[in-house]
């Protein structure tokens, strides 16, 4: 990452609003005085509140602190405090027909870093959960191959060049159902089907290398062992490039509605393809335009043609916090915080707007900052209380930049359900209650 | 022991400790047999390679959709609820609000085939048979007008019927049609005069477990 790009300090302060030259121009002085790297709070004069009573937080001895808590044997697989339950993924019942197949979200807002847990990974089914015994489950390679082979799990666990990646998978119906409009009051909803995770297994290639792939082989069908039998074509460039056939997430085996105890990374690409319960891979010379790459994961235009095989996740973003979920409480210092990824390539940067995109300021990117893999992104800000309306925009490593959501439908019209990567618009109002809108 | 032999020996034993990154054979799995592919190969394809030996007429493909189907997709394909509406809307993909079913929007009748012997009754997969499914596709095509009522679907004419938006799709422009948003330059400063609220989420007021305003301190 660019380190002058990335330095909040170096925005150009001259032309912004006054309310945002007033952030600016603290951290300027923070820049200036060498304290740009250090906590906001030690640097800003305190503003010394004296209590009228000592804190009982502080005076008295609290039960956690007296007695004895649980012991090792208590917790044998750990959860999260109890004071977290509402750190879970939510879904819209309305949304679809059956539970079964049907979506939850992310809650991005609750989260920071880049790694998602496994937990909170969003799920999407088509007939439900596959609970698999893995002395069950079994990988077929046939089509166009030398050999049509069978793997069991321990076989594929004995393959040499064994891999970890961190990719995301972003289903291609994120933000869908805000073409219309904004929609939904939370970035859980409007973003959350999206997931960051270390996968830990082999490459595709090393799978079908022991097959033995046909010259005229062009397309792969993968299949899962779950009711919907789901299914995807594949083009053999990007199965050969950089696909995975996966048993671990987060260090971890995969969580049952990830896929346990396998499934194929597509990276970059629609989460539709990344079929879990992976059961079979199928080598072609042709795609085998099946539900979910026709009647499905295709984008209807405004002529009422459909463009089809729209792989690629393009470059996106959106600010976490604040979002409606997660308002503004505090005057003062705020961490104003999101992510970023494309699946073209690197994020290699995010603008933050504070005004509905009048002004644009180069946000801070912090932890690891890969391919195909979201990206953390910071905007420090001293809120006064003004209404706010935030936005963020997503550049990435092709020189793609992310659109805003008119110039989608430009091009696009409302009905293409799938592929949404617009310009999120979030308003913050006085008391800090933050709404999802869309802005000229 | 000859000096080639001691290197071949060291060759081999090296080998056993790292593999080379190209392609090669690990002697892991095993072949797998014809009856085993013929379990679970049962895709098909628009040029109608994996569809089965088999027929059904519409009558027949009435009777099981009423018993199996309509439950979900309404006695005429209209869809229940929100379950998908499988017939109608031809002529609906350029509207404001497209309808889009088997009839209207799917390109291959192959896709019908393959997904209803995959995944459907919904919650019984794959307990329908080969001439069952044919039966139900071509009950299909009769809601849709697109065969008579005494129609009879098999392997050998399934290619000769052909879709209504067969010709609707297209492969992937956006690095064409979409150039424009491949920027050399992005506007920082001063980017529109006035921004104005166009619409806001709260109308709709369709989002789950909505909070009430926060406190600010």
């Amino acid at each position: 990452m660019d380190g002058k790009r990335s330095n909040p300090a170096k925005h150009r302060v001259g032309e912004s609003s006054a309310a945002d030259r007033k952030t600016m121009d603290r951290r300027r002085f923070l820049a200036g005085a060498g304290l740009a790297g250090a906590a906001v709070a030690g640097a800003i004069p305190v503003r010394a509140q004296t209590l009228a009573k000592p804190d009982p937080a502080i005076t008295e001895v609290p039960d956690w602190s007296r007695y004895l808590g649980d012991g090792v044997a208590a917790r044998p697989y750990g959860s999260p405090s109890s004071f977290e339950k509402h750190v879970v993924r939510r879904d819209v019942e309305w949304l679809t027909a059956s539970r079964e197949s049907s979506v939850n979200f992310t809650p991005l807002h609750e989260l920071d870093g880049i790694i998602t847990p496994s937990g909170l990974c969003f799920e999407r089914h088509h007939g439900g959960i596959a609970e698999i015994d893995p002395a069950q489950h079994r990988l077929m390679i046939n089509g166009l191959v030398e050999k049509p082979m069978v793997f069991t799990l321990e076989d594929l666990k004995r393959f040499p060049n064994r891999m970890n990646r961190v990719y995301f998978l972003e289903c291609a119906a994120n933000s869908g159902m805000e073409w219309r409009g904004a929609q939904l009051n939370g970035c859980q909803y409007t973003h959350g089907m999206v997931h960051n995770v270390m996968y830990t297994g082999i490459s595709l290639k090393s799978v079908l290398d022991q097959a033995g792939i046909r010259p005229n082989a062009k397309w792969l069908l993968v299949e899962g062992a779950d009711s919907a039998g789901m299914t995807r074509s594949i083009p053999i460039e990007k199965a050969l490039k950089d696909c995975m056939v996966v048993w671990g997430m987060n260090g971890e085996a995969l969580r049952p509605e990830q896929g346990y105890p396998l499934r194929i990374v597509v990276p970059g690409w629609e989460g539709n393809m990344w079929v879990k319960w992976l059961r079979r891979i199928e080598v072609g010379d042709q795609p085998w335009q099946h539900r979910e790459e026709t009647s499905k994961y295709t984008d209807l235009l405004e002529n009422g043609t459909s463009r089809r095989f729209t792989f690629v996740m393009d470059a996106k973003s959106v600010v976490t916090n604040p979002s409606p979920q997660a308002p503004l409480k505090h005057k003062g210092p705020n961490v104003m915080t999101g992510l970023a990824w494309s699946g073209r390539g690197t994020v290699t940067r995010v603008d933050v707007s504070i005004d509905g995109g009048k002004n644009w300021h180069t946000a801070r990117l912090d932890g690891p900052v890969l391919p195909m893999s979201l990206t953390r992104f910071y905007f420090d800000i001293d809120w006064n209380g003004q209404e706010m309306l935030v936005q963020s925009r997503a550049f990435d490593s092709t020189g793609y930049v992310q659109p805003t959501k008119e110039e989608l439908r430009k091009i696009r019209g409302v009905n293409s359900i799938y592929h949404n990567n617009g310009i999120q618009t979030w308003f913050v109002h006085k008391n800090g209650e933050t709404e999802n809108v869309e802005v000229s | 022991m000859s000096r080639s032999l001691k290197l071949l020996g060291l060759a081999l034993a090296l080998s056993l400790l790292a593999f080379p990154a190209a392609a090669q054979k690990l002697n892991l799995g095993r072949v797998a047999l014809p009856e085993e592919i013929a379990a679970w190969d049962t895709d098909v394809r628009p040029d109608g390679l994996g569809l089965p030996p088999g027929k059904g007429s519409v009558k027949q493909g009435e009777e099981i959709f009423l018993q199996q189907c309509a439950s979900c997709h309404g006695q005429f394909g209209e869809g229940a609820g929100r379950w998908p509406a499988l017939a109608g809307g031809l002529n609906t993909l350029k509207a404001d609000r497209p309808d889009k079913t088997v009839g209207s929007f799917w390109p291959y009748l192959s896709t019908v085939y393959d997904y209803i012997r995959r995944a459907m009754p919904y919650g019984n997969a794959q307990s329908l048979t080969a001439d069952e499914t044919y039966a139900i596709v071509a009950f299909l095509l009769n809601m849709n007008d697109i065969v008579k009522d005494d129609f009879v679907l098999s392997k050998e004419n399934f290619g000769k019927v052909k879709m209504p938006n067969a010709a609707g799709f297209f492969d992937d422009n956006r690095e064409v049609a979409e150039k424009a948003f491949w920027k050399k330059d992005v506007c920082m400063t001063n980017c529109k005069k006035e921004v104005k609220i166009l619409n806001r989420a709260r109308v709709i007021d369709v989002t789950p477990e909505s909070k009430t305003a926060p406190k600010v301190d």
